[in-house]
C-alpha cells in the first residue's frame, strides 16, 4: 500500500492536517484508488476543491490540483472541464461547501449534466471554522451555533440531486471502504454529473458536541447504521427506521454538456450553414 | 517533513509511526488484538504471529501508517 500512497500523495507533505480520527483520509484513498482501478492518467486528472478541512485534500495529492473558494468548487471545475474535456474532473467537498454556500452552483451543475465526479465529505457540521451547523446537520443535533439542538431540517442531498439532474447518484462512508471505492470508480464511468455522498466522521467538533465517543466509536456508528440499498429494498419498512442507505441510488444517462456543446462548435465549424 | 522510507516492519505488518497520530482507529478494529497502544497512544504490533491479513487496519488508518504485507488486495 505504501507504494501507492508514494505514487499519488505528495508525501513530502504528509502527515496531513487533519485532527487524529478524522475519517477524511479514509475517503481521500478510496477516491484515489477508484481513480487507479479506472486507470486514468494522473497527468490527465484534475481535483478541484473548496473550502473546509475536506477542501484541504488537494494539497497532499499528486495530480493537477486546484484549491479554490468557499462554495466555488464546481464553478471552477465546470470551466475547466469546458475549455479542456479531455480531463477527468474530480471535485472535493464539504456538507458546508457545497450545500450551504454552494448550493446553488451545485443544483444548475447536476442540471447541467457535465461529466464531472463530485465526492461530498459529510461530517454533518462545519469542521475547520470550529462547529457550526450545516444544511446537513441533523435535526437535535448540537453545535456551536445550537447549543440546545438544531431546530432545522437538514437536506438529503442525494435526493437533491437526482431530483435536480444528477445522472448518477450514490451514497458511501468511510467504514465501508471497499464500496466506497467501487461506487466512486462506477461515478467514473458515467459520463455526466455523478455525485457521491461520503459519511466522514468529525470527532473533533461534531463528536464531542454530540458525545458520540472516540474516532473507532463513530466508525463503529457507521458500520452499524448504514444499510446497503439492496438490503433496504428487501427491509420491512420499520426495520429500516433511522437507517442510512448506501450504494447506487441513482443512475440515468442523458446527453452530456461539453459533447452537446462540442456538437454546436462542429455544425459552424464544419462548413455547415445555420 | 517525513516519508514512508522511514518504515518500520515486523512481518506482516509495516508501520510508519511518523505518521501515526494515535487515533486509536487501528487497534480498535483489529479483530485479533495483534495491534495496541504504545504509551503514547500510537500504534504498536503485540503479536504478528495472530495477524490474518484482513487488512482492517490498514483500510482504516486515515493517516497511511500502516501497511500489511501479503493477503487479499483490499
Ligand atoms: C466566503 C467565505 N465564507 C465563509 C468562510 C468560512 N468558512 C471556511 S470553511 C467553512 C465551512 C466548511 O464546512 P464544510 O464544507 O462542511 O467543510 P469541513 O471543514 O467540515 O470539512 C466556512 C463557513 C470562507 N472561508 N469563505
Ligand atoms: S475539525 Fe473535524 S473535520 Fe476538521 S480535521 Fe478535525 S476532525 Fe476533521
Ligand atoms: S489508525 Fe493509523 S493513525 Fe490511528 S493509531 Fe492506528 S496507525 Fe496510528
Ligand atoms: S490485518 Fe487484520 S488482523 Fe492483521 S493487524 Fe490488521 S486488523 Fe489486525
Ligand atoms: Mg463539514
Amino acid at each position: 500500500m505504501f507504494a501507492e500512497i508514494e505514487q499519488y500523495f505528495r508525501t513530502e507533505r504528509l502527515p496531513h492536517i487533519w485532527c487524529p480520527g478524522c475519517t477524511n483520509g479514509i475517503i481521500v484513498k478510496s477516491i484515489v484508488e477508484a481513480i487507479q482501478k479506472a486507470g486514468l492518467d494522473q497527468d490527465k486528472t484534475v481535483i478541484v476543491s473548496g473550502i473546509g478541512c475536506s477542501s484541504r485534500a488537494t494539497g497532499y495529492l499528486n495530480f493537477n490540483t486546484l484549491h479554490t473558494t468557499h462554495g466555488r468548487a464546481l464553478a471552477f471545475a465546470s470551466g475547466v472541464k469546458l475549455a479542456n474535456p479531455e480531463l477527468n474532473v474530480f471535485v472535493i467537498t464539504g456538507d458546508g461547501d457545497c450545500t450551504s454556500i454552494g448550493g446553488n452552483h451545485f443544483i444548475h451543475s447536476a442540471r447541467r449534466n457535465m461529466d464531472l465526479n463530485v465526492i461530498l465529505f459529510n461530517n454533518n457540521i462545519y469542521g475547520m471554522t470550529g462547529g457550526q451547523y450545516s444544511p446537513m446537520s441533523p435535526s437535535g443535533a448540537k453545535a456551536t451555533t445550537a447549543p440546545y439542538g438544531n431546530i432545522e431540517r437538514p437536506f438529503d442531498i442525494c435526493n437533491l440531486a437526482i431530483a435536480a439532474g444528477a445522472t448518477y447518484v450514490a451514497r458511501g462512508n468511510s467504514f465501508n471502504t471497499r464500496q466506497l471505492t467501487d461506487i466512486i470508480y462506477n461515478g467514473i464511468a458515467n459520463k455526466g454529473f455523478s455525485f457521491v455522498e461520503a459519511i466522514a466522521s468529525c470527532p473533533v467538533y461534531y463528536g464531542r458536541k454530540n458525545k458520540l465517543g472516540n474516532a473507532a466509536d463513530m466508525l463503529k456508528w457507521q458500520r452499524d447504521n448504514c444499510i446497503t440499498k439492496e438490503a433496504a429494498d428487501r427491509l420491512p419498512l420499520e426495520k429500516k427506521q433511522g437507517k442510512v442507505v448506501t450504494g447506487i441510488l441513482h443512475h440515468e444517462p442523458a446527453p452530456e454538456y461539453t459533447t452537446e456543446y462540442q456538437k454546436i462548435i462542429d455544425k459552424f465549424q464544419g462548413g455547415e450553414e445555420s | 517533513m517525513s516519508s514512508v522510507a522511514e518504515t518500520t516492519q515486523q512481518m506482516p505488518i509495516a508501520i510508519n509511526l511518523s505518521w501515526c497520530k494515535a487515533c486509536g482507529i487501528c487497534y480498535a478494529l483489529c479483530p485479533v488484538k495483534v495491534l495496541g497502544p504504545d504509551e503514547l497512544g500510537k500504534v504498536t504490533v503485540i503479536q504478528a504471529n495472530k495477524c490474518t491479513h484482513c487488512k482492517i487496519c490498514e483500510n482504516h488508518c486515515p493517516d497511511y501508517a500502516i501497511s500489511v504485507v501479503g493477503g487479499k488486495k483490499s
